[in-house]
């Protein structure tokens, strides 16, 4: 059965109007000026002028935002260490995520279900209570360095709230069962016996894996990847809470812009370029995971 | 295969295990302590939990929280089953690439931009914020896991099945009714209940999206804890990972169980 004409038209205007729209707004919103009014910036449409104030509001706009942008260290610096944060954690997360998706798919038939639904468990908790959980365990006089002074291995309590360690911890913990699943996913479809084959012909365990599990494994290990690093690339929550004032992240800005400073323009001119620069990962993400649906086909 | 696993592998999960739930568990022990310091223990009490009962701000944003989230939920699974029908089996039609790209490009949109935008959507047309725009905008970012989720059900399933029915005089509507829906409700719930947490979740959007009169739970304790960690946001916590593990557990066994059913029938 094709699905109906008003099967496709109703979530597709769904989301023509709610997700699409919504960015054209942005970019306008991004070509205007802060403004003290109700709304917050100028220069605002008025149809009832007629042409002559349509072709006015035109004239109006401009690229201010963007080079104002571009001349402020501050925002440079954000979209910099937004995007070294993010690329950072992703490779942690990877290397911490790997060995147990790994353990997952080779642990026997009859515990899988029950470990793959303990990896997900945590990920349908808030999200926000997650990291808040991170906050008593990282304080100063928090319980991480109560243990550790107590063991004896520092003599002095370690500073890791309010810094950007903080902020690799909080991002790692939180996204870690979106690269584990992934991984799983592709290693679980793996056939064995091409390792077996592999040991067979001489090949060391070692060598089996770099020459045949890892590569099997990649359309995993990239879909993980984008999954962590896109939404890191943009997060709020985390940088807010764990880390502290020389933490610059450009989710954080965008928030600060819009509700501290009430630059709705500002704000918008970050968002369009943030989603400019994400562009191209969420093009391959998308394609990839057409491609897989496709191939499931 | 099971030889495979070896104690490297036993003790990559064990470790995995405790990085993932020792944070949480922590928090949990500290809702039942004494003492207003959420790192020295003091003792056991539950005074946090009948402080919490007694708190109308938050008991209103989790009243507000929970219309959001049956709301979101519902609407999502519905719109999700749509897009997703049009995924699988809608083959080629004008606008398909824009289609699909709207689809999953909220999965990994930062909340932020999906935030801003929405607003920004709801000053232009003139619309009062409050319960009404915080679910329009949990339902547009939902119904994209949904249809993630129903997609990845709904390849597998065999057509010949919803054509047999078609042969034998169902029409289009009964056949979808009475053979396609109940092969893919495993999956409708799973978005169900996906989507409901994702909305329970959700700061940064409902941040954007909500007006003066309506705080949703996380607004609530995301400016609770800037002001400083308490015990009673760990009670309130609590309750909150309590009932959606509840939830998932057991939703995990009623899928289980179906699933038993059918192979034994």
């Amino acid at each position: 059965m094709k699905p109906s004409r008003l099967v496709i038209a109703i979530p597709y205007l769904w989301l023509a109007v709610l997700f699409l729209a919504p960015f054209f707004i942005v970019l306008k919103m991004s070509l205007s000026d802060l403004a003290v009014s109700i709304p917050p910036y100028t220069p605002q449409l008025d149809l009832s002028g007629g042409w002559q104030a349509v072709k006015e509001y035109w004239a109006a706009l401009d690229f201010e935002n963007y080079t104002w942008l571009a001349d402020d260290p501050l925002y440079l610096n954000a979209f910099k260490s937004s995007f070294v944060i993010a690329a950072i954690s992703t490779l942690i997360t990877l290397s911490v995520a790997y060995p147990i998706a790994y353990a997952l798919a080779c642990s026997p038939q009859r515990w899988r279900a029950l470990l793959v639904m303990l990896v997900i468990l945590p990920f349908w908790t808030s999200f926000l209570i997650r990291v808040y959980a991170w906050i008593g365990i990282l304080k100063t006089e928090g319980l991480l360095n109560q243990f550790l002074l107590s063991v004896g291995v520092i003599a002095e309590p370690l500073t890791i709230l309010n810094t950007n360690t903080a902020v690799y911890i909080g991002i790692v913990y939180s996204y870690l069962p979106f690269m584990i699943l992934p991984i799983y996913a592709a290693l679980e479809k793996m056939d064995w016996s091409l390792i077996e084959a592999a040991e067979d012909l001489g090949s060391s365990r070692l060598s089996a894996f770099w020459l045949v599990t890892f590569p099997l494994s990649l359309p995993g290990v990239i879909a993980g990847c984008f999954l962590v690093f896109i939404p890191a690339m943009g997060e709020f929550v985390i940088p807010d809470l764990l880390g502290g004032s020389g933490t610059l992240m450009i989710g954080k800005t965008l928030w600060v812009e819009f509700f501290s400073n009430r630059d709705w323009p500002v704000a918008s001119a970050v968002a369009v370029v943030l989603l400019v620069l994400l562009i191209v990962p969420i093009v391959l993400f998308q394609r990839q995971q057409q491609k897989l649906s496709e191939a499931g086909q | 295969m099971n030889n495979r696993f070896s104690w490297f592998n036993a003790t990559s999960i064990a470790l995995g295990f405790a990085f993932l739930y020792i944070p949480i568990l922590i928090l949990v022990i500290f809702s039942f302590n004494e003492s207003k310091l959420v790192t020295v223990w003091g003792g056991f009490s539950t005074k946090w939990y009948s402080a919490l009962l007694e708190n109308e701000a938050f008991l209103d944003a989790a009243w507000v929280t929970l219309r959001v989230a049956v709301v979101t939920a519902t609407v999502a699974t519905v719109l999700g089953t749509m897009a997703a029908l049009v995924l699988v089996r809608a083959g080629r039609f004008k606008g398909r690439t824009l289609f699909t790209g709207m689809v999953y490009a909220p999965l990994v949109m930062p909340e932020v931009i999906t935030g801003l935008s929405l607003l920004l959507l709801f000053i232009a047309i003139g619309m009062d914020r409050g319960i009404v725009t915080i679910m329009l905008a949990h339902i547009t970012f939902a119904m994209c896991f949904a249809t993630v989720v129903i997609s990845s059900r709904l390849v597998s399933f065999d057509r010949s099945l919803e054509e047999a029915a078609e042969d034998l005089g169902a029409s289009k509507l009964d056949a979808f009714m009475s053979v396609t829906l109940p092969i893919i409700a495993p999956a409708i719930v799973a978005a169900w209940l996906l989507t409901f947490t994702l909305s329970l979740d959700d700061l940064v959007i409902a941040s954007f999206a909500s007006g003066p009169g309506a705080t949703t739970l996380p607004m609530k304790i995301y400016s609770s804890v800037r002001l400083g960690v308490t015990p009673e946001i760990n009670a309130l916590s609590t309750i909150l990972i309590s009932v959606v593990a509840l939830g998932v557990i057991l939703a995990s066994l009623a899928g289980k169980r179906a699933e038993i059913s059918r192979s034994e029938t």
